[in-house]
């Protein structure tokens, strides 16, 4: 990046010197500047006085702790601070550029209702006050529940806010149809796999004992372009310490990049790798057996079952070597239990996740490894209590991350989730709460929220998402950017950015579970409101104000921190509390405690209750659908700047990565007549095109996938950096595979062909539209 | 005496791009401009590769090209080893920009050349550069080349591997490469090696 400007103002500086550089520069300050060149610099922000406020970052999900450092009134500088244990001091660089998120002129300012008589995507608006935008939306709500029943309303979270919006309003109000996509469309698998071997969850942080192991094996874990801040310190920590990497993956990603091995699996086939690698740990008896004897239950029969699957096997399915697969067996047992294989987020693969995952958790597990140090270490949220209120009609049952919810009481007055029966788990699943938007099977959603879920970037068969959206007699979208499905809703609630506004307090499992607060560091700017104000006015229009009995959220996090001997001022001081935790099984057994929650209390190789519901009690391997001849299978993963598709309109992160690239094999690009920098188009069996997408020609990936960066490609206009720039892969996502177990997506079952010679956009550099920028 | 420098350890960095934009951010560096930047090169071929994740920056040299070429003067060498610019006496010539080997400099929108001056600022105030206080691979160390227990000597130090960029340019560069990861060495100086850059 950066080579053509440099190279260009290289070469005009020295061929011609003043003038041309007159051009760069703004010709009234040279002007200012050159008749007294003694005149004082403007001084920097740093140079008066900088206040610090603390936070919790959201410009993703790992939620670090953060300084945010406000001078003149302005947000000018985001850092981590030592005391939090998730950004140790430091952040990545989403965190870094926070401040240019919340002063984006393209920002959402004010409630808007969409235009009478203009269609949803039509994108007419005019500007309302709060209180005319959530009596609009209270009215219609009022009209749904009557018609069709509170069900009737689906809502969506992702971020802090979503408590409010996908678990504790729907709880008032009764809908059991409220879904995060971080369930169905990411981590749901790995859960409902954790919750059916060892009784706990992953718990939304992925407790992985870096700093005590000295062998690490990634499967498709892409750290380092995913820069969960406080993982990517572990593992750089862990690999300066000396620890082994293992990377298989079908690209050379960054991680493998920095691994002693790299296998270049056959995508789909991992299962068949985590099988092999089974097999060799129990037939050369390289398990750890009195790990085994103490905590785990059917092991005899995972003996049996793993006979079949020798390396020489796998090695034909997965086409990674059969000595290379023993080899690491081996070498994982040399280090056992030092030895991991971590899980990762974002697991909705192939349909048979869940399984998979229950594969990837058995290798450990023979490893010896779960709840030892140098494995998985276990964690608990910090506890503190809820606000005394009411208790809410329906219990909220999107589930976290962790995705584990209640069933709705068989004689509870509410009916049950649209998506209850479609698959085991009890978790809901976003993209199954869309089809009754159209069928009216098994009733129908008529009303749907939508707070910071991008529905395009997001849920699957975006065309028939966008036929679904037209059905529905209430759509509301609370956001900070006006992102394309912000455009498609009848009401659009602008909320405050994460550094302008209060949350709930952070309450983190962690190996030191821990307490963190978000303070507003500058008042909300334009008409925005934070999440928490919106709920509680837009309950108190819907009658539900007895469950919103504090004054402010101010009372609210005073109220909670008092519980605990705290209080908002304390937190306000100190940005972060940090308790003590029981990381490994000596913890527990001290008193005589089990943290297992399985109903054997042992990890569960066999699962019974996988068997009684017509599940394999034990993985198996299951062949993936193959892509056809001409075209490749769509891998998809993260940029280290980026964030799901939020952070696009972000100048300063735009202009270290402005445009994502499709990535092909060499010897495919020179087939398809491809060149490295080359426009071309994506295009699936469904006729969705993508593109022009910029072609990335390369040795890092096999030959019968290409891979892009999520989040680009947006449809936006009114996202004047995003708009237009790159593929989407989701929009390319024309089907899923549904995982029976767990209700998750499976994603990489899209196969795409490469179309050549897309003309090129013309991207104007990132600087350009930042000038052209004008406040709207 | 005070002699600035930096290491980057590349057997860890990962290319991810917090340190730039913690410059950005910090000095409050326009879009458009960067005076910390990553470039990515592989080496080799599939399934034989390395890819080396290298930020750039200014040197810091020992030997500035481009100070002695500044009309005005006000491109200098601190007593602690920074090459800094006084930019308000910058006339916005260019010759600097030109002078140097590594496009180090830029020219700010406002008309005057800009830089890593190492976080003066933040050194004033006992504190490492912002760079070097944020990455999260902690692959950046800072300090004192002649206290030999300051995190740069010690890094150096035990490093496998010390590279300079373009060492050729006899510029003596005040910014150590750490653990190159390909065994050509730094890619910069292997241009002969097959290799490509890029791919995000
Ligand atoms: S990992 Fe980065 S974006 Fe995510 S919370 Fe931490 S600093 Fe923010
Ligand atoms: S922050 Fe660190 S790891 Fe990331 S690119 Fe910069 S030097 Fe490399
Ligand atoms: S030392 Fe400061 S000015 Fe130099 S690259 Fe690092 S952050 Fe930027």
């Amino acid at each position: 990046m950066g080579m053509d400007r440099r190279e260009f103002l290289k070469l005009s500086a020295a061929s011609v010197g003043a003038a041309t550089v007159a051009g760069q520069a703004s010709a009234q300050s040279l002007l200012d500047r050159i008749p007294n060149p003694f005149a004082p610099m403007p001084p920097q922000w740093f140079d008066g006085d900088v206040e610090t406020v603390y936070s919790y970052c959201e410009n993703c999900f790992w939620k670090c702790g953060i300084e945010v450092k406000v001078a003149g009134g302005k947000v000018r500088k985001v850092d981590g601070y030592a005391t939090n244990p998730k950004s140790r001091g430091m952040l990545c660089p989403r965190g870094q550029g926070a401040p240019t998120q919340t002063y984006d002129p393209d920002r959402l300012k004010r409630p808007l209702i969409r235009v009478e008589g203009t269609e949803r995507g039509d994108g007419q608006y005019r500007e309302a006050s709060w209180d005319e935008a959530l009596d609009y939306i209270a009215e219609k709500m009022f009209a749904i529940r009557d018609e069709h029943g509170p069900e009737s309303v689906a809502w969506f979270g992702h971020g802090s806010g979503d408590k409010w919006f996908a678990s504790y309003l729907p709880g008032a109000w009764g809908s059991p149809n409220a879904a995060k996509p971080s369930v169905s469309l990411c981590t749901g698998p790995r859960e409902t796999a954790s919750q059916y071997t060892f009784g706990r969850g992953i718990s939304g942080h992925e407790q992985i004992d870096w700093s005590e192991t000295n062998y690490i094996v990634l499967i498709g874990h892409h750290i380092g372009e995913d820069t969960h801040n406080t993982q990517l310190q572990d593992f750089a920590l862990a690999l300066k310490r000396g620890a082994k990497l293992v990377v298989a993956d079908p690209r050379f990603s960054t991680a493998a990049a920095k691994a002693n091995d790299w296998l270049p699996v056959k995508p789909g086939t991992d299962t068949a790798l985590l099988l092999a690698w089974m097999h060799v740990l129990v037939t050369e008896e390289l398990y750890d057996a009195a790990y085994v004897e103490q905590y785990t239950l059917g092991f005899d029969r995972l003996v049996e079952h793993v006979q079949p699957y020798t390396p020489e096997w796998a090695a034909e399915i997965t086409e990674i070597p059969a000595d290379t697969i023993r080899r690491i067996a081996r070498e994982m047992a040399e280090h056992a239990p030092r030895a991991v294989i971590p899980v990762s987020r974002h697991v909705v693969w192939y349909g048979n996740d869940t399984q998979r995952n229950r594969a990837l958790y058995l290798v450990n597990v023979l490893l010896g490894n779960y709840g030892k140090p140098g494995g998985y270490y276990f964690c608990d949220a910090p506890g503190v209590d809820a606000y005394p209120a009411p208790d809410l009609p329906l219990a909220p049952s999107s589930g976290g991350c962790g995705g584990s919810t209640t069933d709705v009481e068989a004689d509870s007055p509410f009916r049950d989730s649209v998506d209850r029966g479609l698959f085991y788990g009890s978790a809901t699943a976003v993209q199954e709460m869309i089809p009754p938007m159209l069928t009216g099977e098994p009733y129908p959603i008529k009303g749907l929220f939508s707070y910071g879920v991008n529905l395009f970037h997001s849920i699957p068969k975006v065309d028939y998402t966008k036929e679904a959206l037209k059905q529905l007699d209430l759509y509301v979208a609370i956001d900070v950017l006006p992102m394309e499905h912000v455009m498609w809703a009848d009401v659009i609630l602008p909320e405050a950015t994460y550094l302008e506004r209060y949350d709930d307090l952070l309450l983190q499992s962690y190996k030191t579970p821990f307490i963190a607060g978000r303070f507003p560091a500058i008042e909300a700017m334009y008409d925005t409101k934070p999440g928490w104000w919106i709920a509680k006015e837009l309950g108190e229009k819907l009658g539900l104000g007895e469950y919103f009995p504090w004054e402010d959220m101010e009372d609210y996090l005073d109220t909670r921190l008092r519980t605990i001997g705290s209080d908002l001022e304390e937190l306000r001081q100190q940005g972060t509390i940090v308790r003590r935790g029981r990381p490994y099984f000596a913890d527990y057994e001290r008193f005589n405690r089990n943290p297992l929650g399985t109903p054997s209390g042992k990890i569960e190789i066999y699962s019974e209750r996988f068997a009684d519901a017509g599940f394999d009690p034990m993985p198996t391997y299951e062949p993936t659908e193959q892509p056809p001849a001409g075209s490749y299978r769509l891998l998809y993963g993260r940029s280290p700047v980026h964030t799901f598709a939020r952070t696009h309109n972000n100048a300063v992160l735009m202009d270290q990565h402005g445009e994502n690239e499709v990535w092909i094999a060499t010897k495919e690009a020179e087939r398809l007549g491809v060149a490295n920098g080359d426009y071309v188009y994506l295009e699936n069996d469904a006729g969705v095109r993508e593109g022009p997408v910029k072609a990335a020609v390369t040795e890092r990936i096999r030959h019968d996938c290409v891979y892009i960066v999520h989040g680009f490609g947006h449809k936006a206009p009114l996202m004047r950096l995003a708009n237009g720039r790159g593929a989407s892969d989701t929009a390319l996502q024309s089907s899923y595979t549904l995982d029976p177990i767990s209700g998750g997506a499976g994603l990489r079952n899209n196969f795409v062909r490469v179309v050549a010679d897309a003309p090129n956009p013309n991207h104007p550099p990132i600087k350009d539209l930042v000038a052209d920028r004008s406040p709207v | 005496m005070t002699r600035y420098a930096m290491s980057i350890d590349l057997s860890a960095c990962v290319g991810c791009s917090a340190c730039s934009v913690a410059c950005t951010m910090e000095n409050d560096v326009p879009v458009g401009n960067h005076r910390l930047w990553i470039r990515n090169t592989t080496v080799g071929t599939f399934p034989n590769l390395t890819v080396e994740f290298r930020p750039e920056q200014c040197l810091h040299c020992e030997n500035p090209p481009c100070v002695p070429v500044c009309p005005t003067g006000c491109c200098y060498v601190t007593d602690d080893g920074i090459v800094d610019i006084d930019e308000h006496q910058c006339i916005a010539c260019g010759a600097c920009i030109a002078a140097c080997p590594y496009d180090a400099r830029s020219m700010h929108p406002d008309g005057y050349v800009t830089k890593c001056n190492f976080c003066r600022h933040r050194l004033e105030e006992g504190k490492l550069p912002a760079c070097v206080e944020t990455c999260p691979t902690l692959c950046r160390s800072f300090g004192d080349l002649d206290d030999p227990n300051s995190a740069v000597s010690i890094a150096i130090r035990e490093a496998d591997r010390v590279d300079v960029l373009r060492p050729e340019q006899g510029t003596g560069p005040n910014l150590y490469y750490l653990n190159a990861p390909s065994s050509f060495g730094l890619t910069s100086n292997i241009w002969d090696v097959k290799h490509e850059e890029g791919a995000h």
